[in-house]
């Protein structure tokens, strides 16, 4: 078999080129690696794009702060899942990296004194939750823009080598489970290839599109996280994700927490700015899972806005049209495209909406995947590194932290980039490829080119999405998992009996989306089985049956894996590394 | 709703055609490409590129009842029936709305996309005045969508030479950063009867930047700063 696939070698391979992959690629092309960067849009399209708020870093600009306040907001945020020593990690990094990212060109907002501006967020606070601080980078509201361009130009400077438009299909492993690569799919041509490398990392982003309302792209479809399911890696966590409280209502597109960390506030249909009952402290700045439920809760009570009651109000008309076209232009952009409003003078209609995936590929801090191997719950799996949303380091736990996505991918991207570096692969050779290397990706593309009739893939796809909406949205209990449980099984198997009808080589997008599919169908078998196993409420996991978390059962790190859908467990790292634990405790704002 | 759409496949097609299409569109569905996603649903061989369907990403530029524009944010009410869709005009097609976009790369690349400024960088942020960056608006919000490089007839003649509007508002982007210590390369590697000065300010960018940047004035810009330099 593997005669028949053409092969290209490289000593890294990095699988995507979003803010994660480039900050790594960036650290590996400077170092002189002959890398590969796969994407299947053209780098400045990613995802990463999307992102408005900031990034968090207790730089310290606009009041007192420390990486130790920033480290506990982020335990507090993640409802005690998250690792320590993890997050101290990144909390420590955070004012380098964003201080890198300015020098490589980062057009930042300024304060007068010509340091980087910085906005209050939900759930960042000054010494340990006593009041809201003023932690978020900020490029206005564009800063995901604003840095995947600087990254990007950074890796054209750098001479970094990007296949643009193309797409993994999977990973090659060999008989002792060692990553030497993946085949690929050049969509221009349709050729399909063998990328082998010493090392494979994955930049693949989130999986939004598992949900029918999501802020994600289209792009988003979990690709990283299913060439990994069908590897036989465990995928963890996967049952939190988070919804954003500002979606706007009917189109999901993102209004930032920046609104709101410049004051902007929420309203029901009796005009009450109701989150000072959810969270006296920190208001509509609580993080997000609060304010989401807070939502949700209005809603079902009957205080939702609108002709169907279904949404609520953020109002923002009172900061003015000066804070409001300097600080939020793109947010009147789109309220004024997408929701019919001018901000300056109405509110905008927003709804809790998919937004950002706190699980994925286990990790350790220097992105090598981990999985559990005999008494070692995090051995590393040769080869394989994994980085940004795709990755569960796990920095989020069971609810990210506003600001700390951005963070992730440049504090993770980088020290993966440097631990590959450290490894010295020029002087290492390629292992041999083992003999059916491609044979999968070459059985999913043979169904897909023999299937004559079938259904398709625009309909599996979007009852699957329809499904996780309806069985594993804001409020989940046993009833609706498990009957999500069962449906998704079933839209895995008519998942398999597709059919497309295009038939062309050449830029084949109707390929292209159902072999996202498969990867969109792992993802969900993650989230929902994972989900419907976790008998407590935790961040982003809201079970009305169990109203409470329960550290005494369920202070671990969920693992899924494909095989069988079986379920393993294993403990937080409630350790940090060298300050002392914040030991779990009730968690209010 | 009735479109029109540019249709090729290189590897069934001898030339293009225009293929007609008429779909009950649903009241949810706003924008042009939600549009296009309900006739792909329906005919999956029509192909074109979207990804976060809210103008941020460029990727769903075409060329939209003879105007440049982003699907994404193309508010169907405002388009006359039936809707002619092209590609972007001026590149090589690929298939259908898809158009090969390496000549447009290739010059954004030409103009040195990146911050230059080899002094040690502070141990913290390099600082900028909130004057010096407001320099930056209007420039660094560019998506790369192509819709005013593909609008403009100087780049249509010379797409290896000019650079183009995106390019040159790139260009100026770095030229305008208080942090920068390239200019006078910079200058060197757009004073050319081509690269920089074929443009002729027709403003057909400016018409139709869908981010509402103006790389006329951008380019006017840097036209003004060569000359000063040289006298």
């Amino acid at each position: 078999m593997v005669s028949k696939l053409p092969v290209r070698r490289f000593d890294a391979l990095i699988i995507g080129a979003g803010g994660a992959g480039m900050r790594a690629s960036l650290q590996l092309a400077e170092a002189g690696l002959s890398v590969a960067v796969l994407s299947k849009v053209f780098p400045t399209r990613s995802h990463t794009v999307a992102a408005q708020g900031g990034i968090g870093a207790s730089l310290g600009n606009m009041s007192e702060d420390h990486w130790l306040w920033h480290m506990y907001d982020t335990i507090k945020g993640s409802d005690w899942l998250g690792d320590q020593d993890a997050i101290e990690y990144m909390c420590k990094m955070a004012p380098q990296v964003v201080y890198e990212l300015e020098h490589f060109g980062m057009p930042f907002d300024r304060n007068p004194d010509g340091t980087i501006y910085q906005r209050p967020f939900g759930g960042h606070s000054a010494n340990f939750g006593e009041k809201a601080i003023q932690r978020a980078c900020a490029a206005a509201d564009r800063t995901g823009h604003a840095m995947l361009h600087t990254l990007y130009q950074r890796n054209v400077r750098a001479r970094t080598q990007f296949f643009v438009e193309w797409m993994a299909l999977d990973l090659i492993r060999d008989a002792d489970g060692e990553v030497l690569g993946v085949t690929a799919l050049e969509m221009e041509t349709g050729d399909v290839m063998i990328l082998e490398a010493k090392v494979t990392m994955f930049a693949t982003g989130g999986a939004g599109r598992i949900f029918a309302a999501s802020t994600n792209a289209f792009i988003n479809t979990g690709d990283g996280l299913g060439m990994a399911a069908r590897a036989g890696v465990p995928l963890q966590d996967m049952e939190f994700w988070q919804f954003h409280p500002t979606g706007v209502a009917g189109a999901g597109v993102l209004i930032t927490e920046g609104v709101r960390g410049e004051g902007g506030i929420l309203l029901n249909s009796q005009g009450e700015r109701f989150m000072e009952r959810y969270a006296p402290n920190l208001k509509d700045l609580a993080s997000r899972d609060v304010v989401s439920r807070s939502m949700d809760q209005e809603i079902k009570e009957g205080r939702g806005c609108g002709p169907n009651r279904d949404y609520v109000l953020l109002k923002l008309d009172h900061l003015g049209p000066e804070v409001i076209n300097k600080r939020l232009p793109s947010i009147r952009e789109i309220a004024i495209k997408f929701a019919n409003v001018d901000p300056i003078r109405e509110p905008i209609p927003v709804v809790p909406t998919i937004h950002y995936m706190m699980g994925g590929i286990p990790t350790n801090v220097h992105g090598q995947v981990v999985l559990p191997q005999g008494s070692d719950p995090a051995a590393v799996l040769p080869g394989l590194y994994a980085v940004g949303e795709c990755a569960c380091v796990s920095v989020h736990g069971a609810n990210r932290l506003g600001t700390n996505s951005l963070l992730d991918l440049l504090v993770f991207g980088r020290s993966a980039g440097n631990h590959v570096v450290g490894q010295n692969l020029t002087a290492q050779s390629h292992k041999p490829l083992p003999k059916d290397a491609g044979e999968l990706s070459l059985a999913r593309l043979a169904r897909l080119d023999a299937a004559t009739s079938g259904e398709s893939v625009a309909q599996v796809a979007s009852d699957l999405r329809k499904s996780m909406q309806s069985h594993c949205g804001v409020f989940r209990n046993q009833q609706l998992l498990a009957a999500g449980v069962q449906k998704v099984l079933e839209l895995e198997a008519r998942s398999q009996r597709t059919a497309i009808s295009d038939r062309s080589r050449i830029f084949n997008t109707a390929r292209v989306e159902a072999l996202e599919l498969d990867n969109l169908v792992e993802t969900a078998k993650a989230t929902i089985f994972s989900a419907e196993a976790r008998r407590e409420s935790r961040g982003a996991q809201a079970r009305s049956d169990y109203p409470a978390r329960d550290d005494a059962n369920w202070l671990n790190h969920t693992l899924w894996y494909r095989d069988g859908n079986r379920l393993a467990y294993k403990p937080v790292n409630l350790k940090p590394m060298s300050v002392d634990s914040f030991p779990p405790k009730a968690r209010t704002y | 709703m009735r479109f029109r759409i540019y249709r090729y496949d290189p590897e069934q097609d001898a030339k293009p055609r225009l293929q007609e299409y008429d779909i009950a569109l649903d009241p949810h569905d706003r924008m042009l490409l939600d549009a296009l996603i309900r006739l792909k649903s329906v005919d999956d061989s029509l192909s074109f590129r979207r990804s976060c369907r809210e103008g941020v990403c460029g990727s769903d530029a075409m060329n939209i009842n003879g105007r440049n524009g982003l699907a994404c944010t193309t508010n169907l009410k405002t388009l006359a029936e039936p809707v002619e869709l092209r590609p972007l005009p001026g590149l090589p097609v690929v298939r259908d709305l898809i158009v090969d976009m390496s000549q447009f790369f290739k010059q954004y690349h030409s103009i040195k996309p990146y911050l230059v400024n080899d002094e040690p960088p502070p141990e913290r942020e390099r600082l900028q005045s909130p004057g010096e960056r407001e320099r930056l608006d209007g420039l660094y919000e560019c998506i790369l969508c192509a819709c005013c490089s593909t609008a403009c007839p100087s780049f249509w003649w010379n797409p290896d030479k000019f650079v183009g509007p995106a390019g040159l508002l790139n260009a100026y982007r770095f030229i305008a950063d208080s942090r920068d210590r390239d200019l006078n390369d910079r200058l060197d590697n757009l004073e050319d009867p081509y690269r920089l000065f074929r443009c002729h300010s027709i403003m057909n960018c400016v018409d139709v930047c869908p981010k509402g940047l103006n790389p006329t004035r951008a380019i006017g810009n840097i036209k003004t700063m060569i000359v000063k330099r040289a006298v």
